[in-house]
């Protein structure tokens, strides 16, 4: 009994009411910003980080994290019934998703994706139960030199895993690296990149820069009216599956969720990818895989499994490691510095009132958003009728006098607008923000364990490989750097030989 | 020759259509359906689905008129969308329907239809919802 003690003390710390309500109004946030296309779950954490100030760091992360899940739920309503994803992460239910909703079969769809992400939630949150203690456990061991290491393979899977380009993925990271050094170092205080400016001298805040690249970027990126299309709205009736559509997408639930917890854990993995993977998954054990596409009730089971899974599972490498596992997670470790906690393997013996609250709010989170999916699907798609034109000055105005209360510095405002040009930018010229933001979070962490490791080890390098554990992370380091590329030789020489190997590649990434 | 009726999922924009039908059973002329959404949200409640676009012609058919539907989206001014369309299509008659709206109202959020009314330089019928008694 002495393992759940404290698990139930988190459950002591959800059920108060202070943070009961901020649970539920995380996840109404972020069911409403999975709704609406265009602004994602990290933006949405982004700018209403200035709101978290002044509350309890676990009522915080609480709210924050039911953004990200919240958000998961949300996507899928306007996947299924306009064609709209409103989640990177519901691409794929699309597919199936609006094909049932043309058959009149809309309310199974979203019922089955409501249970379904219920599911994965659930079990996804088992996992981190019982998985994240030992992981935390082992990382206990964990020096200076294997944090150096962690934190190069996370920011090298974070930008080769991402979608998009690689190249650019690498180029968007090592900004963020540059912009880490910035400010006074620690070591000697030496004066860096500061071009003597007093406001720069402690550095560039977090805050201002995931605002402005993640809020005010993508703010300002959706202004474009790429989505023109106007659409009538959707009705729905009967949301409750029948038990014969419950009957067949159980397994590609269960499946789903096992497939989804995994793919979240993997640095650079998340919710976008466990759902497009767990899509191709059903479709490749599927009997008749030409019913996929087509209105497959699985097609909208397996993904939506997975990527609540995947986000649940996601906070396991930042609670237990450190080590923001994607640009959301990334966001909420910037939300926990700013709260004085520093996410790493002593957060659950140090502070397991913050570790397990937050880890039982999901519990509550996953079973309020069951509640409130089903019925309140009408009122969410009505949100869809507010136009940019008025959603996005108010966004922005949130923004700005968000930042500047943080400080009450307009040097930060300045920061957010000319970040927000930047991530525009990077948007428009095809640059994942992701990368920079998590390299800009990762690089302190990296330089200064860099730093201590090379003292430590006077200065010689190899000492980083003669360590067991940061030994077999840089070997995982290389291996994710030349995988790429020697696939890509390997292949240049079979390709005439084998077209048909390339095709179901191309198959499998989706 | 055509008439052109503004067509909106309200009580107002179905007796427009169902004046429209009439008018164009009486002339011997086709009918253009100008169904126009704005744009910028997502979802506008003024567009016709595409359910209620086949039940529209299904409607002008069984009174043996020939019926065209248009859903361009209008940015921001619905007036000017209605006259280009009326010009291009050389338009005999624009079919509309009013609703009533308080002198206030109007002079804060505007009138299209008396903006219709007053800048085409064609014939206007102007239709209202016939009251229940």
């Amino acid at each position: 009994m002495d393992f759940l003690a404290p698990v139930i003390n988190g459950f002591g710390v959800v059920l108060e009411p202070t943070n009961l309500l901020y649970c539920l109004i995380g996840v109404v946030i972020g069911m409403l910003i999975g709704v609406l296309p265009g602004l994602g779950p990290a933006a949405t954490i982004a700018i209403l980080l200035p709101l978290t100030y002044g509350v309890e760091p676990v009522t915080a992360i609480i709210m924050l994290s039911g953004i990200f899940y919240g958000a998961q739920y949300g996507g899928t309503i306007t996947s299924v019934l306009l064609r709209l994803p409103g989640e990177a992460s519901s691409v794929v239910t699309v597919f199936d998703g609006f094909a049932l909703a043309r058959q009149g079969r809309a309310g199974t769809a979203l019922g089955i994706a409501a249970i379904g992400s219920f599911f994965g939630g659930t079990v996804a949150i088992i996992g981190l139960t019982l998985l994240a203690p030992i992981v935390a456990g082992f990382a206990l061991d964990f020096g200076p030199p294997e944090y150096t290491a962690l934190a190069m393979l996370g920011i090298l899977l974070v930008a080769t895993v991402s979608n998009g380009s690689k190249l650019k993925s690498i180029i968007a990271a090592s900004l963020g690296l540059l912009l880490a050094t910035v400010g006074r170092d620690t070591f000697t205080g030496e004066a860096r990149f500061t071009f003597d400016n007093l406001s720069l001298a402690d550095g560039l805040d977090f805050v201002p820069i995931a605002m402005g690249i993640f809020g005010l970027g993508e703010i300002l990126y959706n202004l474009e009216e790429r989505h023109n299309k106007v659409q009538a709205p959707a009705k729905v009736a009967n949301v409750w599956p029948s038990r014969k559509d419950l009957k067949e997408s159980s397994g590609a639930i269960g499946r789903g969720s096992v497939l989804g917890f995994f793919l979240g854990i993997l640095p650079g993995g998340g919710a976008t990818i466990a759902s497009l993977a767990a899509y191709a998954m059903e479709k490749k054990r599927a009997r008749n895989p030409e019913r996929f596409g087509r209105g497959a009730v699985e097609g909208v089971a397996a993904p939506e499994s997975a990527n609540n899974a995947a986000a649940t599972s996601s906070f396991i490498p930042l609670l237990t490691l450190g080590i923001p596992a994607n640009a959301t997670m990334a966001i909420i470790f910037g939300a926990l510095l700013i709260q004085g906690v520093t996410p790493g393997p002593q957060l659950v013996q140090n502070d397991p009132e913050l570790f397990w609250g937050v880890v039982n709010s999901m519990y509550i989170g996953n079973i309020l958003l069951l509640i409130m999916s089903i019925p309140l699907v009408g009122i969410f798609v009505k949100i869809l009728r507010v136009r940019a034109a008025i959603l996005a000055p108010i966004t922005v105005l949130i923004t700005l006098i968000g930042v500047y209360t943080i400080n009450n510095s307009i040097f930060d405002i300045w920061l957010v607008i000319a970040f927000g040009l930047l991530g525009y930018m990077m948007k428009k010229f095809g640059f994942e923000p992701g990368p920079l933001v998590l390299a800009f979070v990762l690089g302190s962490l990296l330089e200064e364990n860099l730093r201590r490791s090379l003292l430590v080890f006077g200065g010689d390098p190899a000492g980083f490989v003669g360590r067991p554990i940061s030994g077999v992370l840089l070997l995982a380091f290389l291996a994710v750097m030349l995988l790429p590329l020697l696939q890509k030789a390997v292949r240049k020489t079979r390709t005439p030989a084998r077209p048909v190997e390339a095709l179901h590649e191309e198959k499998e990434r989706v | 020759m055509t008439i052109l009726v503004g067509y909106v999922p309200t009580p107002e924009g179905e007796a427009a259509l169902e004046a429209g039908i009439a008018e164009g059973r009486l002339r011997r002329e086709s009918i253009v359906i100008l169904n126009s959404p704005r744009k910028g949200a997502p979802v506008d409640a003024a567009l016709a689905s595409v359910e209620q676009v086949a039940e529209l012609l299904r409607r002008a058919e069984v009174a043996g008129v020939q019926a065209t539907i248009r859903q361009p989206g209008h940015t921001d001014d619905l007036t000017d969308e209605f006259i280009d369309i009326a010009d291009e299509i050389d338009a005999s008659l624009i079919v509309i329907g009013l609703r009533r709206r308080s002198q206030v109202g109007k002079f804060i959020l505007g009138s299209h239809s008396q903006r219709i009314l007053l800048q085409a330089d064609r014939p206007v019928l102007a239709v209202k919802v016939r009251e229940r008694p």
